[in-house]
């Protein structure tokens, strides 16, 4: 305030501001009142972020497309293999046209039709791997974390799972029941969660003895409460970060599984299987479109999860919130 | 600590047997069939039977149990069944470890250095221009399939550079690419998640005291912020040392290098169960003994964290 400003309000002999105010219950009522919510907020500072809610446009234009793309006019089926009709041999490497929009591939499937397939495939698998990681990995993550008395008896139950070869497992599933769908999630549930509980479980053993946790104590608040209102609270931002990256991690396991033999069978049509497909071809330059196509869709999935997570770790910061 | 470090690696022990147990029943279930290698065809019954019978494969699994652990407690892990026959474990594994352990050791460092200055970086320019275009690094890296960028890297780069395209022993040329390409991932991983942890780090009140206060910014940078960042990646980072040793699948394949890389997923297949039974007892306790260190690595550097139980703590 200047001077100047100052003098005028000591100029003003305003006697209404030196009278005693009345006591007024609903005033002091409203003083105690926020319509302060953290999801809300949350959300709203999440919504305005103008990247993070274009890459939430195409990643719902891209799951909705993929669900309703065998339903549309002149779609192919992908594991149909077309016949050239000039010289009666398969349509092997047919280069991207007006027939076949991606091209074929070298058994003279068609590409387009292929990826919206092995898209829908492996963001099934990563959708149902990814909720059970977050669902049982947190939980198991969260008991390992703060309950000191499970400490010794999940530690060993992650050792030994962690350490019984992936590969192992995969074999033994496809040795019993055919290799397919099923028994990629199965084998993926069964190690899968691992990761994500051991990353809760750091995050909550750095914060378990800090001092608010402790007045909990003191205070007599039950375990279960003080995880869920002291300690995820916390981990929120780290989480959700850790969730994003979750689903394009687990098309990528795919992706590796495929690569060392382990993957969907030829016939299920996978992001793992067509990348693979196509790393075979890549090195003849015009035949590089079946590893690009497929490439592009995981691309994408992977930057807008990862861009999402970010965006909305960033909003999930109470101390961003206003 | 020590009662609790105790206790820890006597529960280390019961868990490497559990593990080797549960893996040497494992592969007893997998078809006998494998055991025959490529001409099983041609193989007369009785020659299948002599096949199975050498590696004591017809006796009940108890007895096999009995015999590998009472062999393994004389300090012998067996002779390779399929991979290398007849070859000690100790021979074939030898050799390989040096590369493995040389390469992962050298893209660790790489990747740290690379991806934590790289978060610490973001971290400071959130926002700005610098985050963007480490961000783009990091998105690029998750989101190429590592069995293609690396493909790439191999084709491109050393066309470019006149890299060499293979690795050779003792020419430290060819030492170069494998190194810096194994390291990529790993730095956008680092470069990630000091991102993320320091930025969660600098919003909070302290860091606002300390500013306010007048204290310099890097200061509050290196002794607050990266010190607290840190501590949940120091969790993992004595199990990445410790299993570097088991190699990089695509690196070893792509650039021809003798290591670990993809020898159990390969001996698994082959079901060579000596080898198998061999490299997951390595590895079983390399990852356990890793996640005992980070978690004194981590009670070293946050001393707020109490890994025993006292007091009222549950």
């Amino acid at each position: 305030m200047t001077r100047k400003e100052l003098q005028t309000l000591t100029a003003i002999e305003d006697d209404a501001l030196f009278t005693f105010a009345q006591y007024d219950p609903e005033a002091a009522e409203k003083t105690g009142y926020s319509d302060y919510s953290y999801w809300k907020s949350t959300f709203r500072i999440f919504f305005k972020n103008k990247t993070a809610l274009l890459l939430l446009a195409i990643m719902v234009l891209l799951v909705v497309f993929t669900v309703i793309q065998p339903y549309l006019p002149n779609q192919k089926d992908p594991t149909k293999i077309h016949i050239d009709p000039a010289t009666g041999h398969q349509l092997r490497n047919h280069p991207p046209s007006k027939e076949f929009w991606f091209g074929t591939n070298v058994i003279g499937q068609d590409l387009w039709a292929r990826i919206w397939s092995g898209t829908r495939t492996s963001l099934l698998i990563a959708i149902i791997v990814g909720i059970w990681e977050v669902v049982f990995g947190i939980f198991i993550g969260a008991l390992w974390g703060y309950v000191r008395q499970l400490d010794a008896l999940i530690t060993e139950i992650y050792n030994v799972i962690n350490n019984i070869p992936n590969t192992i497992l995969l074999t033994l599933l496809a040795y019993i029941m055919r290799p397919s769908f099923k028994t990629m999630v199965i084998a993926m549930c069964l190690t899968g969660w691992l990761g994500m509980a051991r990353f809760v479980r750091n995050q909550i053993v750095i914060i378990r003895d800090r001092e608010y946790n402790l007045a909990s104590r003191c205070l007599g608040t039950p375990t279960w409460r003080i995880i869920t209102k002291n300690v995820l609270p916390y981990l929120v931002s780290v989480i959700v970060m850790r969730i994003a990256l979750s689903i394009p991690g687990t098309i990528g396991w795919e992706v590796f599984l495929t690569y060392i033999g382990l993957g969907l069978p030829i016939e299920t049509p996978s992001l793992g299987n067509l990348l693979n497909e196509g790393r075979r071809v890549m090195m003849s330059s015009h035949l590089r479109y079946q590893l690009i196509f497929p490439a592009v869709v995981l691309s994408i999935i992977t930057v807008s999860f990862y861009v999402l997570g970010n965006a909305f770790a960033d909003a999930a910061d109470p101390r961003n919130h206003y | 600590m020590l009662k609790y470090s105790i206790k820890r690696i006597l529960q280390s022990i019961v868990t490497v047997f559990i593990v080797i147990t549960v893996v040497f029943l494992l592969m007893r279930l997998l078809p006998v069939e494998g055991y025959y290698g490529e001409r099983a065809d041609k193989l007369t019954d009785a020659q299948k039977e002599a096949i199975l019978r050498k590696h004591g494969l017809l006796d009940p699994w108890y007895v096999q149990l009995k015999n590998f652990y009472s062999s393994l407690f004389k300090g012998d892990l067996g002779n390779s069944i399929i991979y290398r026959r007849d070859v000690p474990v100790v021979d074939i594994l030898k050799p390989k470890i040096p590369y493995s352990f040389g390469f992962g050791i050298a893209s660790l460092i790489l990747s740290l250095i690379i991806g934590l200055s790289m978060g610490i970086h973001m971290a400071r320019e959130k926002g700005g221009f610098w985050d963007n275009v480490w961000s783009a690094f990091v998105v690029f890296i998750n989101a190429v399939p590592a069995a293609v960028y690396l493909l790439f890297i191999q084709m491109y780069v050393t066309s470019i550079t006149k890299l060499p395209i293979l690795f050779t022993k003792g020419n430290f040329v060819s030492y170069i690419l494998p190194t810096v390409s194994m390291s990529l991932g790993g730095a956008a991983g680092y470069a990630m998640w000091m991102r993320r942890y320091m930025v969660d780090e600098l919003n909070k009140d302290y860091i606002k005291l300390a500013r306010a206060k007048g204290m310099p910014n890097k200061d509050i940078m290196v002794s607050h912020v990266m010190r607290n960042a840190f501590v949940p990646m120091a969790q993992y980072l004595p199990s990445s040392v410790l299993l570097t040793i088991s190699g990089s699948i695509y690196i070893e394949s792509l650039y021809s290098i003798p290591g670990m890389g993809g020898l159990l997923v390969d001996v698994i297949q082959r079901q060579d169960n000596t080898l198998v039974q061999a490299l997951v007892l390595i590895y079983s306790v390399l990852g356990i003994f890793g996640l005992f260190l980070g978690d004194i690595l981590m009670a070293v550097f946050d001393p707020r964290i109490r890994l025993e139980k006292e007091g009222g703590a549950r």
